[in-house]
């Protein structure tokens, strides 16, 4: 007997399971919209506090002072060494003169610190590290080269973004984990009581002779219409959601430390996110759901 | 053909539906199977669908053994059958005509072999004018005539009817006995299920007599007596 494929059937069958059941597919997809909107906001939190605490790393720096014995030539000639260790981002010459410059900016009113000669300064790199976990590594590495007399830094501040962005993303991990898991099973849930009162359906279907597969596949299309909607809606609330949250920021101005990525940035990944996610919950659940009906 | 042999049915909670059925139904018959409610009737039916499994003997049904048979071949066993019954089971939501043709699709038909076979079926259980429309907007005896269109849309070798009539008037009942009849003079095999005595005897035909999960009779132009009904 020739056998053919059903795909017509089976998705326009899920697409009238989808309106004929308006009531369990409009729950079905209220229940994958919160959890992806859950997911969503913990994902964006935990990539936003990761994207500040990046930008806090790249600023931070330390200076390494010359040997006031090297002439201003010798000096700029370490530039080159110093680039060359493996966490070493840059290495900005500085001169005594341009330091002592910015250091006045804001000062200028006090006459005792205008007064002070150059030579008081001295001549330094401005060192931006790649990896802030292996800061201090490199700060003896630095101290090692040859014509650098001092190296001044703030280990402390470093080490401190280290834990705060250590903690923040091994708690996110965790709670979107245990969010991912607690969603499935919501989800299976609501398809199971939306396939509940078509389980007679199903044992007519499987008592003429229809496989389980051919009883599966309008479900799991069905399954796919839902995911993908809640993807959508869940991808605007989340948009709403995000600027809503980023003004109140804006608005209690908190500290310039705070720097945000604006949502149409991530907008593609997070729809595509939405949409894999939206889509392997929903076929995932009716399969689920409908397996028990299928023992007929 | 189907064959029980030295069949026992004992179900979960220790109920003996079944005490040792033999029986035989060759291919082109038409039997009566009758006994009082409780006797067991259903479960045979449900034994020859594998919807449940024997406790004990032997079953054989269109040349599927099954009891051992693979659970990827009972759509296939299954397509051999045309199975009705007494509340109709047709899908609510769909018209006459898709409940039918999900039954096709089911087994892989075209949609030119759907066209083709639907009008055929409906013209012969007298429904030809009701394709479109929906088991809630026909009456009882147009409800199961769907189902025996159902039953026989796929072209099953055989039609098994567990009380097709039980929720019908007796003149409703008799025209569905009588469409049975003439589906067999067709060619299909049937076995009717029902303890309606008058119908019954309306029809010479082979009656299998069951009661509590025994065979007493089993006369071919046989007579139901129903003393115990
Ligand atoms: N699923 C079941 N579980 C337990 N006992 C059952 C089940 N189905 C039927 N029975 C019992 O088996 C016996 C035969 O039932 P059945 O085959 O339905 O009889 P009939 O169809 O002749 O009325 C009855 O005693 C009934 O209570
Ligand atoms: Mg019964």
């Amino acid at each position: 007997m020739a056998r053919r494929l059903n795909s017509g059937y089976y998705i326009s069958e899920g697409f009238h399971n989808v309106f004929s059941h308006g009531f369990m597919s409009f729950a079905a997809v209220c229940m994958i919209v919160a959890c992806l909107l859950i997911m969503g906001t913990f994902t964006l939190v935990a990539v936003n506090l990761e994207h500040m605490l990046g930008e806090l790393e790249r600023e931070n720096e330390f200076l390494a002072y010359v040997d006031e014995s090297y002439t201003r030539e010798q000096a700029q000639t370490l530039a080159g060494q110093l680039e060359a260790l493996p966490n070493v981002a840059s290495a900005a010459f500085v001169t005594k003169e341009e330091a002592q410059t910015s250091f006045l900016q804001g000062r200028e009113e006090n006459a005792l610190l205008v007064e002070l000669p150059s030579t008081v300064f001295r001549d330094r790199f401005r060192i931006h590290v790649k990896d802030i976990e292996s800061m201090s590594h490199t700060v003896e590495q630095v101290e090692g080269v040859e014509g650098i007399a001092k190296v001044s830094v703030a280990l402390g501040i470093a080490q401190g973004f280290v834990l705060v962005r250590n903690i923040a993303s091994g708690v996110a991990l965790i709670l979107i984990a245990i969010l991912m898991i607690i969603s499935l099973f919501i989800i299976a849930n609501t398809i199971k009581l939306a396939t509940f009162y078509r389980r007679e359906e199903i044992a007519v279907m499987k008592m003429c002779g229809a496989s389980n597969s051919f009883v599966r596949w309008p479900f799991v299309f069905e399954g796919l219409i839902l995911g993908l909607t809640g993807a959508v809606v869940a991808f605007f609330l989340q948009w709403g959601v995000y600027q809503l949250v980023c003004g109140l920021i804006d608005q209690s101005a908190a500290m310039g430390l705070v720097v945000i990525i604006p949502y149409v940035d991530m907008a593609f990944r997070i729809l595509a996110t939405f949409a894999v996610s939206g889509l392997v919950i929903g076929a995932g659940g009716s399969v689920m759901a409908i397996r028990k009906f299928l023992q007929v | 053909m189907i064959r029980l042999i030295d069949i026992y049915k004992e179900y979960d909670n220790g109920t003996k539906a079944l005490k040792g059925i033999n029986v035989r139904i060759d291919d082109g018959e038409f039997v009566f199977m009758v006994g009082p409610s409780g006797s067991g009737k259903s479960t045979i039916i449900k034994l020859i669908t594998a919807e449940v499994a024997p406790t004990e003997g032997r079953l054989m049904v269109n040349g599927y053994n099954l009891n051992n048979i693979r659970p990827n071949q009972v759509p296939y066993m299954r397509r051999t059958l045309g199975v009705i019954f007494q509340d109709f089971r047709l899908i609510e939501k769909k018209t006459v005509w898709e409940n039918l043709s999900f039954v096709m699709r089911a087994v892989g038909s075209s949609n030119r072999e759907i066209r083709r076979r639907i009008p055929y079926v409906l013209e012969l259980v007298g429904l030809a004018q009701k394709a479109d429309r929906y088991p809630s907007e026909l009456s009882g005896g147009e409800q199961q005539r769907v189902a025996i269109a159902r039953a026989l849309v796929n072209n099953p070798s055989m039609i098994i009817a567990d009380e097709p009539t039980g929720n019908l008037d007796p003149q409703r009942s008799l025209e569905i006995m009588t469409l049975l009849e003439r589906i067999n003079e067709l060619g299909t095999t049937v076995l009717v299920v029902t303890h309606e005595k008058g119908l019954v005897n309306r029809f010479a035909k082979r009656v299998v007599a069951i009661e509590d999960g025994r065979i007493i009779s089993d006369e071919t132009g046989g007579y139901y007596n129903g003393q115990t009904t």
